[in-house]
């Protein structure tokens, strides 16, 4: 078995018009630029984008949004310290958002990873963002019920990688990588270093490798905010 | 009325931190919340919460020894402490919303006297943003509050009802202000006045106060260090 592919074009090439793309990370930490940047230069279309943020400055998720490349955005917090990409096109209603409380968002696509359609929890109730969902009562106590979150594609970054797809992740870079593999049809890893099989401790696996099905080595990987300190973009 | 002596930031962010106990896990808030930590009261270790998957950071790094992999929920990096631990956010959120974690401290726009709180959005204009803030009110033990007593224009941010939207019903416990320190009696739906200044008579802090205050017992003199 090998999932590696040689380059990260080769990686995204399929992710077709219209496709639902989960991509992780939390602002620049644990965000997989390469594979986004391979993401531009293929140019699909009216993708739907699940990303806890909406994109900062103009590289990775931002240069996507500039690039009229998404159609829809399931987030939590499309605010950053240039986000001007996103909100220029929200105001003039180019992008569609759906805003959903970050535990929420990260416990729907748990949910979507593990087979569960639906879910209660407090978060939300008796807000508008909670306010056309079903409600229920256990114990007492209000919940609302949401549903799982799944796409076509995931796009994730990693730290190490093995070519059975066991991945590792390097300091708060997890956030929603982890969750986001288990939730997609395809799930893409960008690992900084591919290593032999046995060259990750089983006991340091974080996700295994079932959840992976291709892998591209980006040694050296780009930080969205050290591209921003440089005012860089895409393409 | 114009009220003199109030407390600033800072102070009302030390008054805070008296409260937080020696081994406390605990969530603060991006922004103003995030100066607790800076007064963490000698001889207790509380343990931070980060939404973005770190338990047990520390201090921001010195410029140009900065981490962009090691952030916090504001994007800001940070250090880590030695017992510190990564998680994913599902795990994070697991924290927050099971009643793990012993209190989340948050900015706000206006408290209620119910425990409703708004903060994460002042009106239909704009961006929306919500972030964590949903999760954390209804899944800490206690949800506190950091906030000036009253808006720039003069008007009650402890009110009987909240006018903007609500980020949850019924979770707010305890409320530092700029003049006081007042419970929220969510059940019945009171404030009750721990402290306030020693200066301030109770008509006074009623007369900026959007609801009517209540008394168990004596009123503390809030009383902290001058710091700015």
């Amino acid at each position: 078995m090998n999932k590696r592919f040689a380059t990260a074009a080769e990686a995204v090439a399929d992710i077709f018009d219209g496709a639902t793309v989960m991509i992780g990370g939390f602002g620049g930490s644990g965000a997989p630029i390469e594979l986004i940047h391979a993401l531009i230069d293929a140019g699909p279309k009216n993708l739907t984008v699940v990303n806890n943020n909406a994109g900062n400055g103009h590289v990775g998720l931002a240069a996507m949004i500039e690039q009229g490349m998404v159609k829809k955005l399931i987030c939590s917090f499309p605010k950053s310290k240039d986000p001007k990409a996103f909100t220029d096109r929200y105001l003039a209603d180019e992008i569609e958002l759906e805003l959903v409380p970050q535990g929420t968002l990260a416990e729907r696509i748990r949910a979507g990873g593990a087979g569960i359609p639906a879910f209660y929890t407090p978060t939300a109730y008796g807000t508008e963002l909670g306010e056309t969902k079903p409600t229920a009562e256990f114990d007492g106590k209000p919940y609302v019920q949401e549903r799982w979150l799944k796409a076509d594609f995931a796009l994730v970054k990693a730290e190490l990688g093995d070519p059975y797809g066991n991945l590792t992740y390097r300091l708060a870079a997890r956030n929603f990588n982890p969750l986001m593999a288990t939730a997609a049809g395809k799930t893409i890893a960008q690992v900084s270093r591919l290593v032999e099989a046995g060259g990750i401790d089983p006991e340091a696996v974080v996700t295994p490798g079932i959840f992976v099905n291709r892998l591209v080595e980006v040694e050296n990987p780009q930080q969205e905010e050290v591209l921003n300190q440089a005012e860089a973009r895409y393409p | 009325m114009s009220i003199q002596g109030q407390l600033n930031q800072e102070q009302i962010a030390w008054r805070a931190a008296q409260d937080i106990e020696d081994g406390a896990y605990v969530n603060l808030g991006i922004g103003f919340p995030e100066k607790v930590a800076a007064y963490t009261i000698d001889g207790r270790e509380p343990i931070f919460h980060t939404e973005n998957g770190v338990l047990g950071f520390g201090r921001a790094p010195e410029k140009g020894e900065e981490d962009w992999d090691l952030i916090n929920a504001g994007k800001k990096a940070i250090t880590l402490k030695p017992g510190a631990a990564f998680f994913d956010h599902a795990t994070s959120f697991a924290m927050i919303r099971g009643g793990h974690l012993d209190v989340a401290i948050l900015g706000a726009l206006q408290v209620a006297s119910n425990g409703d709180i708004a903060n994460w959005r002042v009106g239909d204009k704009g961006v929306p943003a919500v972030g964590g803030a949903m999760d954390l009110v209804n899944g800490a033990k206690r949800v506190a509050v950091l906030t000036d007593h009253v808006t720039r224009d003069g008007k009650p941010k402890l009110v009987e009802a909240c006018t903007f939207p609500l980020t949850g019903v019924g979770c707010v416990t305890r409320v530092y202000t700029s003049l006081a320190v007042i419970d929220v009696d969510i059940a019945n739906a009171r404030f009750v006045v721990l402290e306030k200044l020693p200066h301030l008579s109770m008509d006074d802090l009623q007369s900026v106060t959007g609801a009517k205050l209540h008394v168990e017992g004596d009123v503390g003199a809030l009383q902290v260090p001058e710091l700015s």
